[in-house]
């Protein structure tokens, strides 16, 4: 091979330069290295000099191939591809190896790292040689869009595409749309009212001519790729017809049967055995509860069914699967609440008076079932005093290691909405106060004038076991107040737990079925931390709002604006570029054994009976090169990473391995001819 | 006067030399199960060295000038210091040397001693063997001495290598023999000048399901059998009735014999073109169609249905392979380097 | 290193784009360190990591092999890793007919956030390869039972018989 490579490597100003003798390593891979027509090191390659640089060679010196040794290629591959393309050097000829993250970050010892480097320059000059021009392809865009979740992000990343222009499906798992933010009372810090805000936006996407509501229904499975995806829908049955149903609400009155509300009211409330989640539900069809209903149970009542005007009560109603195609995905399936009865010390569940974030949250509502009283369990008593716990399974190792970012601004706004309607003293127990936004730390002062009480330190446990006849009766929080070094024992009428927020229980699941994969708190993994919140690592599929991590309602709002801003660009485009890494059967010497067959989750693989040969579909091929790797004839190449590539860069990493020469030929083939060979056959 | 008519018979007559190392002899007798064909091959060539059917001395073809026999065909292993010479000296006098059969090819069954040191190999040759009555211990020595001088004997290696670990080879004809319609297609190919790209295999790039008439659906392994624990019919793939059928990975060429009647392909062929270790093929291709996620029972599947990986795998191979045989307890390892 | 003589494994990992490749990433970012023995190899995912690429490694003179993937039932590619959880299974089975010291031979799963168990991985295979010396696959048929030697007496005799016959 006559190729001319160009390595350049980077100093990364000292990143790589204060432990890898960059140098040096240039100066060896010009000598060292056949086929390298230039070696340099530069400061910072990714600048635009050093890209310059790059180009500039490329022209100049009519380099085929580059080797640049800096950072990750998960940060600078493209910026590198992209210098290589304006010096009209295809940009799959470019290979970017690892220096920093992987060899000078990681090591202490200068002389080793260095040879590490090395190693690692050798192993994509090697790997550079073997790489082939790839051309990425063209796929049109299907202009609709699926939004999964109904809460606030979701809502908002739909109206944003259907104001758009562009049609949206709205997929949603609870009877109505609305999330979260539809239990809550007020937000913080501005006080307005939560329902205010959010019940416009829901009717406005209920009445969206471009917005197709899929409430009670769930994602059951997904195929395909950026710009078109099948998407299989399951559409619950609500033993309602959505048609006919024209959400009078005379079913419900009518029903004979009431049961606890644990989902809307978190317990609080009551709701009937067919119900709208809330007065304000979008769509207003209500659902019949099959768990409650007394047809369900007995056989008989259909109570609804005789009230109904329109005839729209369903028992036999069945669930269904639709099946729509979409050119993009943008998950916005929110959080859960953790469960408190986890930490037992705080007696949630076993102590009434001690109540859950989201329970306090429909209490203190004016719709919710106390009609907005702050009242005890006895549903009477008006609290004289309230602690409000914070961090309850966030930032503690033995249930969430994360801080759920919203709590300490919720804690404020109870303690607020306390002060506001009882005559109550409020304690807040915090670890740190964290009032970090617009408008957060003025709130926190307002508070503190408002003559809310903060204790800082950790509680460690809620007791009714009184010690002191003035502790009787009431719940004793035992703290140890950091500030002034000391235990507490502060009894108080009620206490609030700010739980924290959890990924959904099934999110990795979701997830797997749109092809992103979960932190290790179970969050959704965005492409970039920084650079990129919203995209993932498959394209197409974006997310927003909580399920991406924990975060507040304008943070949320923002995400599904980003979401809707990334689909938009990609349908206003037309067509997205697929990379050209995918693998593909050579036909003629496929012998049809079907080992592949079934190896791929992506389903691109077919086998066609007349020719008896198996076929990769391009455009369902993901490039994860599975196939490859089995293929018991080595009939299925992968591009990009092709098997001479890898081999040529082990060869290249293990350059200095065998010092007394390693028994292989060049090519990688070890049964070629190439051990050293005495010529002892006389000439 | 003599040295005009030699050239003269060149001119119309190639010359041929077939040589026997370390292999069973199979592959000499193949060449003449291309039947009454033999006397068109001795019309086209004048075999000039061929020890197991005609007299000629290794000195003869010292003697010979470089490069002078037009075809080698070379069948067997390198196992000992004399056929490395012979090796040598027939690559350094023919213009074509051929590896013919599977043990020139990738060693063959006797690469399997790879397995095992050349100690284990004399300890089993010359001692455990049943009908070995060796009391005195005897083992073959390089040198024993002599009132008339000393007498050699080749050195036994430690380690197998094929004809191509040892010298250029410039095509491979597969097979455990070589089918004679193979080798029949080799000589035309050679008499007629058609020869492919050096370092060819002889043979259709593809495997042998190509040429296997049972039908093949997609693969999902729980089990590996033994063929005694299987009564195949004649439709069904063997791999997928649990068999380890080498004829996935296993080049095409013999018509499928083997699975025609029953039985699994075992590989001697060896693999396709491109393919850089064949039992690295079948381990990948037969661990992806494993249908379990649990590591125990995938552990389990591999250990119960696979006794003998290297082998199943390696059958033919071994020698041939990245590996090329069992690490030694001495030698190369703990050996300082540089 | 102190002693600059002193054995230092080479060692080859194959890593999977999305999960130990980022953590590896992860483990550079957050200054974690490890080892500067072992040689990072990107694949797309670790499905793709062919058994041949192990050998070529262990042939090529690699004194240990690290296969790392995502988590099981985590992969970017839905359930690939599986199949690389086969094949190591096979891979290892037949290296250890092959007489290769099963430490030689690693599988590690680890998420793109877990840069500290990846780096504490990396640490460990090369403490457990250290004190098992240089592997040197290719040693096992260099010297090839005095070859050498062997030839060379073959020429001498074939001389002498020579000299006889003429």
């Amino acid at each position: 091979m006559a190729e001319k490579l160009g390595i350049y490597v980077c100093h990364c100003g000292s990143n790589i330069a204060g432990m890898v003798d960059v140098e040096e390593v240039a100066r060896w891979a010009g000598k060292q290295i056949a086929d390298v027509a230039v070696a340099r090191d530069y400061k910072f390659m990714c600048s635009s000099l050093g890209q310059q640089m790059i180009e500039e060679d490329i022209r100049k010196l009519g380099l085929t191939r580059v080797v640049v040794a800096a950072c990750s290629p998960h940060l600078h591959e493209k910026t590198f591809r992209r210098a290589c393309a304006n010096a009209k050097l295809n940009p799959y000829l470019c290979q970017l190896t690892n220096i920093r993250e992987h060899c000078s970050w990681v090591s202490t010892d200068r002389e080793a790292a260095t040879a590490k480097a090395k190693a690692l320059v050798y192993a994509a000059a090697e790997r550079v040689k073997w790489q082939q021009p790839l051309e990425p392809m063209p796929v049109k865009v299907n202009p609709r869009t699926l939004v999964v979740g109904g809460g606030i992000a979701g809502l908002q990343a739909t109206l944003e595409l259907a104001d758009a222009g562009y049609e949206v499906y709205l997929v949603e798992r609870s009877p109505s749309i609305g999330g979260h933010m539809a239990q809550f009372d007020k937000t913080f810090p501005t006080l307005d009212c939560s329902a205010c805000i959010l019940t416009p936006k829901m009717s406005e996407v209920g009445q969206h001519e471009r917005v197709r509501m899929l409430t009670y229904s769930e994602l059951e499975e997904v195929s395909g790729s950026v710009g078109h995806f099948r998407v299989k829908i399951r559409k619950k049955a609500r033993y309602v017809d959505e048609n006919l149903c024209t959400g009078c609400g005379i079913c419900v009155e009518k029903c004979p049967r009431k049961v606890i509300d644990h989902e809307f009211e978190a317990g609080l409330g009551y709701r009937k055995a067919i119900y709208t989640p809330f007065p304000q539900a979008v769509p207003r069809i209500p659902v019949i509860d099959t768990q409650a209903c007394i047809y369900f149970e007995r056989g008989k009542c259909r109570a609804c069914e005789k009230v109904c005007p329109t005839n729209a009560i369903a028992f036999d109603q069945k669930d269904e699967t639709i099946e729509i195609d979409v050119g993009n995905i943008i998950l916005a399936t929110g959080w859960k609440m953790f469960d408190c009865r986890r930490l037992p010390q705080y007696g949630y569940g076993r102590l009434p008076n001690v109540y859950t974030n989201l329970e306090f949250e429909r209490l203190c509502n004016a719709a919710g079932p106390t009609g907005g009283k702050i009242v005890l369990r006895d549903r009477k008593t008006e609290p004289r005093s309230v602690a409000i716990i914070h961090c309850v399974g966030s930032r503690d190792v033995k249930t969430n290691e994360y801080c759920s970012a919203v709590c300490c601004m919720a804690a404020l706004k109870f303690g607020h909405l306390v002060l506001e309607k009882t005559k109550a003293k409020v304690y807040s127990f915090y670890i740190d106060m964290r009032t970090n936004q617009k408008g957060y730390e003025e709130f926190y002062q307002r508070l503190l004038e408002e003559g809310m009480i903060f204790v800082r330190g950790k509680v460690a446990e809620v007791t009714d076991a009184a010690r002191l006849p003035s502790e009787h009766g009431q719940l004793i929080v035992q703290v140890e107040d950091t500030l002034l070094g000391k235990q507490r024992r502060i009894p108080v009428d009620m206490v609030i737990l700010m739980g924290a927020m959890e990924p959904q229980a099934d999110a990795k699941e979701l997830g797997l079925k749109c092809g992103i994969s979960c932190s290790m708190a179970g969050w959704y993994t965005e492409r970039h931390p920084k650079l990129d919140p919203v995209a993932t690592m498959t394209d197409g599929v974006f997310v927003a709002g909580v399920c991406q991590g924990p975060k507040d309602i304008p943070a949320s709002v923002a995400q599904g604006a980003a979401a809707a801003a990334r689909v938009q660009a990609l349908i206003t485009k037309g067509t997205v570029m697929i990379e050209p890494v995918v693998a593909s059967i050579n036909e003629e010497a496929c012998s049809g054994c079907r080992i592949c067959n079934n190896l791929c989750p992506f389903n691109a693989i077919e086998y066609d009976e007349d020719k008896g040969v198996s076929r990769v579909i391009t455009a369902m091929c993901k490039g994860c090169g599975t196939c490859v790797a089995a293929c018991p004839a080595g009939v299925i190449s992968g591009a990009h990473f092709s098997n001479q590539q890898i081999l040529a860069e082990i060869q290249g990493a293990l350059w200095d391995a065998n010092p007394n020469g390693n028994g292989l030929g060049g090519d990688g083939h070890a049964s070629s001819a190439g051990d050293t060979q005495p010529s002892l056959v006389a000439g | 006067m003599t040295t005009t008519a030699t050239q003269e018979t060149t001119k119309t007559k190639g010359k041929l030399a077939l040589y026997w190392a370390a292999s069973c002899g199979g592959c000499e007798i193949a060449v003449l199960a291309i039947n009454e064909k033999i006397l068109d091959v001795a019309a086209a060539f004048d075999i000039v060295f061929w020890p197991v059917a005609v007299d000629a001395k290794v000195r003869d073809v010292e003697k010979m000038p470089d490069k002078s026999i037009d075809v080698c065909l070379f069948n067997g292993g390198i196992r000992t210091s004399e056929q490395e010479y012979m090796a040598q000296l027939l690559r350094k006098k023919s213009k074509v040397l051929v590896a013919f059969g599977s043990c020139a090819h990738e060693g063959c069954i006797p690469g399997l001693a790879n397995l095992s040191s050349r100690e284990e190999v004399f300890e089993a040759a010359y001692a455990q063997g049943d009908s070995t009555e060796n009391p005195d211990g005897v083992r073959p020595q390089h040198e024993t001495p002599m009132p008339e001088g000393p007498l050699y004997l080749p050195v036994f290696y430690d380690t197998l290598k094929t004809l191509d670990q040892t010298v250029p080879v410039d095509y491979y004809l597969p097979g455990c023999p070589p089918e004679a319609e193979n080798i029949w297609a080799a000589i035309t190919a050679i008499l007629e000048g058609k020869l492919p790209p050096a370092g060819s295999v002889i043979g259709p790039n593809t495997t042998v399901c190509d040429e296997c008439p049972r039908k093949r659906t997609e693969k999902k392994i729980k089990k590996f059998l033994r063929t005694y624990q299987v009564k195949p019919d004649e439709k069904t793939c063997l791999l997928e009735l649990g068999l380890v059928c080498c004829g996935i990975a296993t080049r095409a060429g013999c018509g499928a014999l083997c699975p025609k009647v029953n039985s699994p392909c075992i590989g001697c062929h060896g693999p396709n073109d491109g393919v850089h270790d064949y039992g690295a093929r079948l381990m990948s291709a037969l661990a992806s169609v494993i249908d379990s996620q649990d590591p125990e029972e995938i552990d389990q599947i591999i250990r119960e249905g696979i006794p003998d990986p290297v082998g199943t795998f390696y059958r033919f191979s071994l020698a041939g392979s990245q590996l090329r045989r069992r690490k030694k307890q001495v030698a190369g390892n703990g050996v300082k380097r540089g | 290193m102190s002693d600059k003589n002193a054995f230092e494994p080479k060692i080859i990992g194959f890593m999977c784009n999305w999960c130990s490749y980022r953590a590896a990433d992860l483990a550079g970012t957050a200054r974690l360190k490890y080892p500067p023995n072992i040689r990072i190899i990107r694949v797309m995912c670790s499905g793709r990591i062919d058994p041949t690429f192990v050998l070529n490694a262990f042939a090529r003179g690699a004194d240990a092999v690290m296969v790392a993937g995502c988590h099981p039932g985590e992969c970017h590619y839905v359930d690939q890793n599986y199949k690389a959880m086969r094949r190591y299974a096979m891979l290892k089975h037949t290296l250890t007919q092959m007489g290769l010291e099963p430490e030689r031979f690693r599988l590690v799963w680890a998420s793109a956030a877990e840069g500290q168990q990846l780096a504490e991985a990396i640490t460990q295979l090369v403490e457990a390869v250290r004190p098992l010396g240089p592997l040197h696959w290719s040693g096992n048929w260099e010297e090839n039972g005095h070859r050498h030697e062997a030839l060379e007496s073959i020429l001498k005799e074939h001389e002498a018989a020579m000299e006889v016959t003429e």
